[in-house]
């Protein structure tokens, strides 16, 4: 029952390898058409737009407003019982696609202003939300 | 060629529906589905083309070993979650109406009682989700409660949609569960019951969730003239369509996350039917969790985008109310086979066969399915 107790983690793929790597270097990659430019994410392989599927990552600047949220209460896996409850944040980023997090904050509103903020967690890199200050 | 009308539901079955079977999935599937053939009049050597619900319980090729089928003419794959059984109906009808088979099976059974199988498990063997998967799951974004969540929450804060809103759809499942013997649930429930459960994914509630649970449902679609001759009175797919949202595997980047693929369904269907939701008598509507059946009402137009809740509300969807919903208890009450017993139930209503939870004079019905993030279906029923 180990590996109940044991979080899951991303299996990256060549797609997403990318994203993976710079959210552990503490960026929020997004995916930009090379050539169209339209962004998308979560990575994959085309873009819907002009079909290409040149990719260039641009790192998202941080900012963007909460679109949705829930607060977990249960564990539908054990690994996570010891977090709840816990709040998971939609974020419109300011570039457009959107973005799921963790929720730093305390109360929410649909278009409330956040910034992203990337945690460690056991060595692993964790997409964060929290409220922005400078624009609340 | 058309659609409209080539094709009858023929045959219904279910097994007893419980928590903690002993039985296979795929021994359940193949009992429901006896039941089914039996019912239309049939013998399993009729069945010229099968569709297995789902890949967790049997494929094709096993009915054809079990069944002795000498001449399986089609068979399909439709990885839709609980959207699939609808769509199934749209397949069958289609390969009935051009003639390319006579009888179709469509069948289901799971059996989800074993510990290491619950749906936050599970969904995660599925490639549908896998956006989820890679980018959520490990968040702790996990189960269908918390991956909906979001949506419901976004339409209570945008149209004031209420947890006394989710709780009549609760409500009104469970008396309509009451009436049957063969749902899970024993026990009533009131507004307060509702609000008062255990809170699992805000804003859904212990009540606002299906079930859990375990059993087989199946359904035999014929052609509409080789129905004539079998044991009951025929049932016709008066239209069928499918829809799938934008963004259909991920709601985290759905540009619009409170509108579900049956939104573009829906228009096709009843133009497809001739007939508008006002004429709709009863409806059988997949309900994962309460929100949903909120929504697909406004996806199908029987009201405005953002007044779903006023209009759950009062006891529109109880047997009695002006839009009786789930009369066999939902998956909310009743039990969880993907929506094959939405389908069983609607025709049951549209044979006048329904018992206590009879929708009197039920001439015209609809359907739904959902699945899988936002995949929807519907089909539209008359009695011949």
């Amino acid at each position: 029952m180990n590996d109940r107790l044991t979080k899951p983690v991303s299996m990256p793929t060549t797609l997403s390898a990318p994203y993976w790597q710079g959210l552990q270097e503490g960026r929020l990659l997004l995916q930009a058409c090379t050539q169209c430019g339209s962004l998308r994410h979560y990575p994959r392989l085309l873009c819907t737009r002009c079909y290409s599927d040149g990719v260039r990552w641009l790192q998202a600047e941080g900012g963007g407003r909460i679109h949705s949220w829930t607060v977990a209460h249960h564990a539908f896996h054990a690994s996570f019982a010891g977090a709840l409850p816990y709040t998971l944040v939609t974020v419109d980023l300011k570039e457009g696609p959107r973005a799921l997090g963790r929720w730093l904050g305390n109360m929410l509103a649909l278009g409330m202003p956040v910034r992203a903020r990337i945690e460690m967690q056991d060595g692993v890199a964790e997409l964060a939300f929290e409220p922005d200050s400078q624009r609340a | 060629m058309k659609l409209a009308d080539q094709a009858c539901v023929s045959g219904i079955g279910e097994t007893a529906y419980s928590r903690g079977s002993t039985k296979t999935a795929f021994e359940l599937q193949i009992e429901a589905s006896l039941t089914a053939i039996a019912d239309a009049g049939l013998t399993p050597k009729d069945i010229d083309g099968v569709i297995p619900i789902g890949i967790v319980s049997g494929i094709a090729e096993d009915f054809i070993d079990n069944f002795g089928i000498p001449d399986l003419r089609f068979s399909a794959v439709i990885p839709h979650g609980g959207a699939s059984p609808v769509m199934a109906l749209q397949a069958a009808a289609t390969v009935l109406a051009t003639g390319i088979c006579q009888h179709v099976l469509i069948t289901f059974g799971r059996n989800v009682s074993a510990a290491t199988n619950k749906a936050g498990a599970r969904i995660h063997q599925m490639p549908q989700f896998h956006y989820v998967t890679e980018y959520e799951y490990p968040l702790g974004n996990i189960a269908p409660a918390q991956i909906y969540a979001p949506m419901a929450r976004r339409h209570m804060e945008l149209y004031g949609t209420t947890v006394e809103h989710f709780g009549a759809v609760a409500v009104a499942c469970r008396e309509h569960a009451l009436l049957n013997d063969n749902a899970v649930m024993k026990k009533a429930i009131t507004l307060d019951d509702h609000r008062n459960s255990r809170m699992i994914a805000d804003p859904f509630r212990l009540l606002d969730c299906s079930l859990e649970s375990d059993g087989g449902a199946a359904v035999v679609v014929s052609a509409a003239d080789c129905a004539a001759d079998l044991r009951h009175r025929r049932v016709f797919i008066a239209s069928v369509a499918v829809g799938h949202p934008d963004s259909p595997a991920s709601i985290t980047q759905r540009a619009d996350m409170t509108s579900l693929g049956l939104a573009k369904a829906a228009p096709r269907a009843f133009a497809m039917a001739g007939v508008t939701p006002a004429d709709i008598q009863v409806a059988e509507i997949y309900d994962c969790f309460t929100y949903a059946v909120i929504r697909q009402l406004e996806d199908m137009g029987f009201c405005k985008k953002g007044e779903g809740g006023p209009f759950v509300a009062d006891g529109r969807l109880r047997l009695g109310g002006a839009l009786p919903t789930n009369t066999h208890g939902g998956l909310l009450s009743q039990a969880h086979v993907w929506g094959l017993n939405h389908i069983v139930e609607l025709v049951r209503q549209l044979r006048g066969d329904a018992g206590r939870a009879q929708v009197p004079d039920a001439e015209l019905g609809v359907v739904t399915g959902y699945g899988d993030l936002g995949d929807g279906a519907l089909a539209i029923m008359r009695r011949g």
